[in-house]
């Protein structure tokens, strides 16, 4: 009963902590969503049930631009699905630590986002599913309340990029990044997947570049 | 149903579903070792990706703008090894910063 694995169990509130520098970012995004969504055509429920139920920056700001700069409704929705199509196999690295009922994998899945899933990786390259959840359910409440502050007092936010908060999470991810990348094949996946993204990033939809990155693990198979 | 709403419905649903493969159907099963090794990579390759794709990305374009300078600064925070927390703060001043003086 001694074990290591006792002694260093994490908890809900550890994930939530951890990523609560983030929050605020996180609201202050949800907010220009809200403002951008509305320019779009959105009314406050539809943008508050899409930030709910979507629960991915990237995608939901994809989406609404595309409808705003009068893409259509399939360019949009296809945007919004390749930029999320990454979450498939970000949920295949946390899957063997989900357990229980299938509605409740199925709820926890939800939680799965690029920051709660970065934050909750453990030294041995494992996930912590607590570390995960915790930090993912605070996020999720910045980001809903976020868009329905955003629907209340909208453009006298003004615009993130004033705060510079669009540079905030590429350095997020690189720190997590550098943090992360502590083995040869770790290293090689990095500068192939950067490569790849960089050099499909002007020829393709927003969202390829990512998923195509995704090929830069098969270096793996040499090891 | 409107245009605003098919959108809310069909991503919102199709990003429950893309979330939800491994957790549902893979869950609490231990995977071949190949594959381990290869999921193991999909971290450095996509965070790469993500690095990369929010620093420069445009539409349809590379964009250099302030970004890069806040980018940079965080570098020097890492070489530092300042806490994570200091190095998205620093990122995020240095490209107000820029930004406000342009």
């Amino acid at each position: 009963m001694i074990g290591s694995t006792t002694s260093a169990r994490t908890t809900y509130r550890q994930g939530a902590r951890r990523i609560a520098p983030f929050g605020a970012a996180a609201a202050a995004f949800a907010a220009s969503f809200a403002v951008l969504s509305h320019e779009a055509g959105f009314g406050a429920v539809a943008a508050i049930v899409m930030s709910a139920t979507t629960f991915a920056g990237s995608a939901q700001l994809g989406a609404v631009s595309v409808l705003e700069t009068g893409g259509g409704v399939a360019a949009a929705v296809v945007a919004a699905v390749l930029l999320n199509a990454r979450y498939a196999p970000i949920s295949v690295t946390v899957a063997e630590q989900f357990e229980g009922s299938t509605l409740r994998r199925l709820l926890e899945a939800q939680l799965i986002v690029d920051e709660s899933w970065a934050l909750s990786r453990r030294r041995d390259g494992r996930y912590d599913r607590r570390l995960l959840v915790g930090g993912g359910l605070l996020l999720y409440c910045c980001w809903v309340g976020g868009t329905a502050l955003g629907t209340l007092v909208g453009d006298r936010l003004g615009d993130p990029e004033t705060y510079g908060l669009d540079a905030a999470f590429p350095a997020l991810f690189l720190a997590l990044l550098v943090s992360q990348t502590r083995t040869r094949p770790a290293v090689t996946a990095a500068i192939a997947g950067s490569a790849i993204a960089l050099v499909l990033i002007p020829f393709t939809p927003a969202g390829v570049p990512i998923i195509a990155a995704t090929a830069a693990c098969l270096v793996g198979l040499r090891s | 149903m409107s245009d605003v709403w098919v959108i809310v419905v069909v991503v919102g649903a199709a990003t429950v579903a893309l979330k939800a493969v491994g957790p549902v159907f893979l869950a609490g099963r231990e995977l071949p070792r190949t594959l381990t090794a290869v999921l193991l990579l999909l971290a450095p390759a996509l965070l790469g990706a993500l690095v990369v794709t929010q620093a420069v990305g445009g539409d349809h374009e590379i964009v250099l703008d302030e970004r890069l300078f806040g980018i940079g600064a965080a570098i020097v925070a890492i070489l530092f090894r300042l806490p994570l927390m200091a190095v998205v703060v620093v990122a995020a001043a240095v490209t107000a910063g820029i930004r406000a003086l342009g």
